[in-house]
């Protein structure tokens, strides 16, 4: 059986394109060739910045033949009928044969279709391949229609047996298959011949190029440790930026150097990001005193001189570039101790966030005020929160972060410190951007947790405020994170709050603070925020504003709840998602948002668990289906008569035991579930609940609710609406499913 | 590879040997274009001249002027007016890569001692409407050069593409003669009787422009040239083909273009003297990039631009 080998080499691909596309070329290439019928026993492809590279070994030599029948019409079936079917098998009337059915003389079409030998379909299937390579980018060149990542210079494709080699004939665009490839381009320029893949692989060492990625990773890795211990350091490990740096090469040279000691004054996180995002430098640092004294950078080549002239270029580059963090990161300290970063917060003003939301500046004072009111809720200091709020973002002004925008908070949080402000306040100009990712920390302090709320929440409401909400994929402004991170902040911190009154809060002070600066409207919506939109204390206050009443109080008055609805709706669905993932049912949750202060979210989620908990034991499935069966019952009663039975039963008109044994469980149950429901114990609440499955199975069991006593049935059906509203009290039971 | 050439000794010395080893690759080696640019591709041998489907192969010094990187001349680094080196090949060559090494070689990179590598960087200009996919090249971890395969230009699909190599004078000749100060460079030979630094050229006017630049540039003048130019542009575009003095189809692509290039360079002082806030920023720069748009519809359908009384009947 024969091994296919490929080679599409082109001018440099982008080191984060590579995998993806090997991986491509090989799904796409091992695709058509098993849909064209010949299957394979292996497959791997490689990526170096010149080449994709695909080997497939144990290839059918040729695709088998495939005999197909096809039943027609009758023989007697009329002419046209019997052309359309001839047509559509593509054959002629003497290729069709006539065979007895039950109904009579049948025609059936046997086509035959033969086997191919594998390298026209290995031609087809590559043409095909690279004619809609779906690259994230792609290019045209010189006079030519081909697109690809840049341009492509020749194609290998080679069969490979015993027998010998067969180049697979290909033609693309001008561009001819053949059985050559080029080495390194400095080290060992020049086309040559290879025979299969081993041969190739080899032959492609002996010309300075290591074909597979994860060997040059490793090979960078070793030697980058290796260098690092031996001066007595060690490497800051970095997956992302390695398999970065192994797309760039193809013949990997590790060289160390010295950070200037100038330099190494610079936080470590700045000496990092500079070196990595501008020279895709490793760091490396000093175990001892954690800082960071050299970098590790990789070449593309051995040079006459070792590396010599290499890291020395590179070495003034690197003080070009730390000269410049440097003059930025004084700079911006002389401003941060000297004037408390004042002059930033000023030049926010100048900053639009969103044309429709106005100014950094005034996003802050919103933020700010909003900090405030969460404040109490989190167990802040509310006078620290408004601090911490205003001083945030502050940093954005600054030079480093207008360099190195992903140093935004952290440089918050070092100038911040630098400008003498509490640590509390510090910390929170850096954390109050998270999480960030899933994995990401969620801020535990309360300072911090308020700013990150606030400004969540400023986001959120903002977008909707103005109607740009996520559709669909697109979610320009992250606010499905935005309110993820909202959930995760509530959960983690266990923080019990009114999502919804805060809500109608800042949506109201994104519709009315950017035209009215008001101590008056500042008291109306923290009111809003603690005690929502339509409570008494809102229009108290409103009712003893003296004389005329400024015309944004209509804004309040007048404010329907949709829209807040529909962010509260956003987050109970970002809610779903997030309990998924931790394995509650979405049908659970839904049944808990059923139930009251749904915009608890902290509230919910201790529901949603105990339920889940619950729904997972013996009791609890044998209750949800006693309890079923009792509202389905009551429901069609209810239906049919048109009543209500709500009135509760009696007692005295129970004929059997099992429902005098029913009257007492619910009558026992019910001050448990109660002083359980107080308490938020929903697991005791649901465990009080499990005690009337055996009853109600009994019930059930037992007692027929029709009959012909109308004041029987009736009784019944008011016991069963009993045993219905208690089992509501926790959640929303009609909503599980099963 | 080739024997590395000797080591060039000033900045001129840098540039002649690039314009002999581009002259000799077939370039017409052409001169700056006479007005204010932000850099070499604004000069029409490159915007215009990409476009449309006649070859061509030009290479040229642009002085280019960049007001908010002013620094006075005492940063070592950067400059509000420098120099670009520009080469566009229509088609783009096959062996363009190995044509630029060349060139590398030509100013004395030693190709046996540097790590050269082509690291990817697309390359977009708003102002002009135009993209392409390319790379900038590193020697020893330094960009030396912007490489770039034209896709659009003024919104028009390039057929063929044009290959664009930009390099940055003022840096790679730093790095080739081992200068750490762009001012201590030497501009001409240092063993001439008059040996003159760059410092000796362009430190005064680094500073005048700074000033200029930043400080005192009359906004409300440079707000109306930029309407004017904005009007002319269109003026002029409105004009029918046909000239009706004397009858001949003449389409005034490039007096329109001037108009634009000038627009967009008041549009640079206008930024540097920070009129420009950040929501209108996008609107000014629309406003350029609609002006280039129409001077590319205009180029296609002129001779140079690949137009034909026939095709066009």
């Amino acid at each position: 059986m024969p091994d296919l080998l490929i080679e599409l080499f082109s001018e440099e691909i982008p080191a984060r394109m590579q995998a993806d596309a090997a991986a491509t070329l090989k799904k796409r290439m091992t695709d058509g060739l098993v849909e064209a019928g010949l299957t394979y026993a292996h497959a791997a492809a490689f990526h170096t910045p010149r080449r994709l590279t695909l080997a497939v070994e144990g290839l059918l030599a040729e695709s088998p033949t495939i005999r197909e029948e096809r039943r027609g019409p009758k023989a007697d079936a009329p002419e046209k009928a019997i052309e359309g079917f001839l047509r559509g098998a593509g054959i002629t009337r003497d290729q069709v044969e006539e065979r007895e059915d039950k109904k009579g003389k049948v025609l059936f079409a046997i086509i035959e279709r033969p086997g191919r030998p594998a390298a026209d379909i290995v031609a087809e299937v590559l043409e095909q391949t690279i004619r809609s390579f779906p690259w994230p980018k792609s290019m045209r060149w010189g006079a030519g229609p081909l697109r690809w990542v840049r341009p492509l210079h020749s194609i290998l494709a080679i069969l490979t047996t015993e027998a010998g080699k067969i180049v697979v004939p290909l033609d693309i665009d001008g561009i001819h298959s053949g059985d050559t490839t080029e080495g390194h381009r400095f080290m060992a320029p020049g086309r040559f011949a290879v025979n299969g893949f081993e041969d190739y692989a080899a032959r492609l060492k002996r010309a300075h190029v290591v074909l597979d990625p994860s060997e040059r990773a490793e090979h960078i890795l070793n030697d980058a440790q290796n260098a690092a211990f031996a001066a007595g350091l060690e490497l800051v490990e970095d997956r992302g930026l390695l398999s970065e740096v192994a797309g760039l090469v193809e013949w990997p040279v590790v060289l160390m150097g010295a950070i200037a000691p100038d330099f190494l004054d610079l936080p470590p996180e700045v000496l990092q990001t500079s070196m990595k995002e501008h020279q895709k430098f490793f760091s490396v640092k000093n175990p001892k005193s954690g800082r960071f004294e050299r970098f590790v950078t990789v070449a593309n080549r051995e040079t006459a001189d070792n590396g010599a002239t290499v890291l020395a270029g590179n070495l003034k580059v690197l003080s070009a570039r730390l000269s410049d963090a440097k003059f930025f990161w004084e700079n911006d300290l002389r401003i941060a101790k000297r004037e408390k970063m004042q002059p930033w917060l000023d030049q926010l003003a100048n900053v639009t966030f969103h044309a429709k939301l106005g100014s950094q500046a005034a996003r802050i004072d919103r933020i700010a005020a909003l900090a405030r009111q969460i404040a109490p809720m989190t167990g802040a200091d509310p006078d620290l929160a408004e601090q911490a709020a205003r001083v945030a973002k502050a940093d954005l002004s600054s030079e480093m972060v207008f360099e190195f925008p992903e140093l935004q908070g952290l440089m918050g949080r070092y100038y911040a410190e630098a400008a003498g402000l509490p640590a509390e306040v510090a910390a929170a100009a850096q954390e109050h951007y998270a999480p960030l990712g899933p994995s990401d920390a969620v801020p535990a302090a309360p300072v911090s947790a308020t700013v990150a709320l606030a400004d969540k929440l400023d986001t959120l409401t903002g977008f909707w405020a103005i109607d740009e909400k996520p559709t669909g994929s697109k979610d320009p402004y992250a606010l499905r994170r935005a309110a993820l991170g909202v959930i995760r902040i509530v959960l983690s911190n266990g923080l019990r709050l009114h999502l919804d009154r805060l809500i109608d809060a800042q949506i109201l002070r994104h519709q009315i603070a950017p035209v009215h600066d008001d101590a008056l409207l500042d008291e109306i919506l923290a009111e809003i925020a603690h005690h929502g939109v339509f409570g008494a204390a809102v229009h108290a206050i409103i009712d003893r504003i003296p004389g005329d009443k400024p015309d944004w109080l209509e804004r309040i008055t007048g404010h329907t709840p949709d829209l807040s609805d529909d962010l509260l709706a956003f987050f109970h669905d970002r809610l779903k998602v997030h309990l998924r993932d931790e394995g509650v049912r979405h049908d659970v949750i839904d049944a808990c948002l059923a139930m009251p202060n749904r915009d608890d979210l902290a509230l919910v989620v201790k529901r949603a668990t105990a339920l889940s908990d619950f729904l997972r034991t013996e009791d609890g499935g044998n209750l949800l289906q006693g309890f079923k069966r009792a509202n389905n019952i009551l429901t069609q009663a209810e239906e049919k008569d048109g009543v209500a039975y709500e009135f509760g039963a009696d007692p005295k008109f129970a004929e059997t035991d099992e429902e005098r044994t029913l009257f007492a469980a619910l009558e026992t149950a019910k001050p448990r579930i109660d002083t359980a429901m107080q308490a938020e114990d929903f697991a005791a609440a649901m465990s009080a609940m499990a005690a009337l499955r055996a009853p109600i199975d009994a019930f059930f069991e037992a007692v027929q609710i029709n009959t012909d006593n109308q004041v029987v049935r009736r009784n019944r059906l008011n016991m069963l609406s009993t045993i219905r509203t208690t089992c509501l009290t926790v959640a929303d039971l009609t909503k599980l499913e099963g | 590879m080739a024997e590395a050439n000797a080591k060039p000794k000033s900045f001129q010395e840098i540039i002649l040997r690039l314009q002999t080893y581009w002259a000799s690759k077939g370039c017409a080696i052409m001169q700056p274009y006479d007005m204010e640019v932000g850099a070499g591709t604004f000069h029409p041998a490159t915007t215009l001249r990409s476009l449309g489907s006649r070859p061509w192969a030009a290479a040229y010094v642009q002085p280019s002027r960049r007001p908010t990187d002013g620094r006075y001349g005492e940063n070592p680094n950067r400059l509000q007016h420098y120099y670009q080196y520009q080469v566009l090949i229509k088609p783009s060559p096959p062996d363009l890569q190995d044509l630029y090494l060349g060139s590398l070689q030509a100013i004395g990179i030693d190709m046996d001692l540097h790590d050269i590598r082509f690291v990817e960087d697309d390359w977009e200009s708003p102002t002009l409407g135009a993209w392409g996919l390319g790379w900038e090249v590193w020697c020893d971890g330094m960009e030396v050069s912007q490489f770039t395969y034209f896709q659009q230009v003024g919104g028009h699909d390039c057929h063929p593409v044009s290959g664009e190599l930009t390099y940055g004078l003022e840096r790679l000749a730093m790095y080739v003669l081992g200068i750490d100060h762009v001012m201590e460079m030497p501009f001409n030979d240092p063993q001439s009787p008059i040996p003159l630094s760059y410092g000796d050229v362009f430190r005064q006017t680094e500073q005048e422009y700074s000033r200029w630049n930043f400080d005192v540039a009359n906004t409300e003048m440079l707000l109306k040239h930029f309407e004017d130019a904005e009007a002319e542009c269109e003026a002029i575009l409105s004009r029918e083909a046909e000239d009706p003095k004397t009858g001949k189809r003449i389409v005034m692509a490039h007096p329109a273009y001037d108009q634009c290039i000038k627009a967009s360079h008041l549009f640079n002082l206008l930024d540097a003297r920070g009129v420009i806030s950040v929501t209108e920023r996008q609107a000014y720069i629309g406003r350029v990039r609609a002006l280039a748009k129409k001077c590319a519809d205009a180029f296609v359908t002129t001779e140079a631009g690949g137009w034909t009384a026939e095709t066009a009947a």
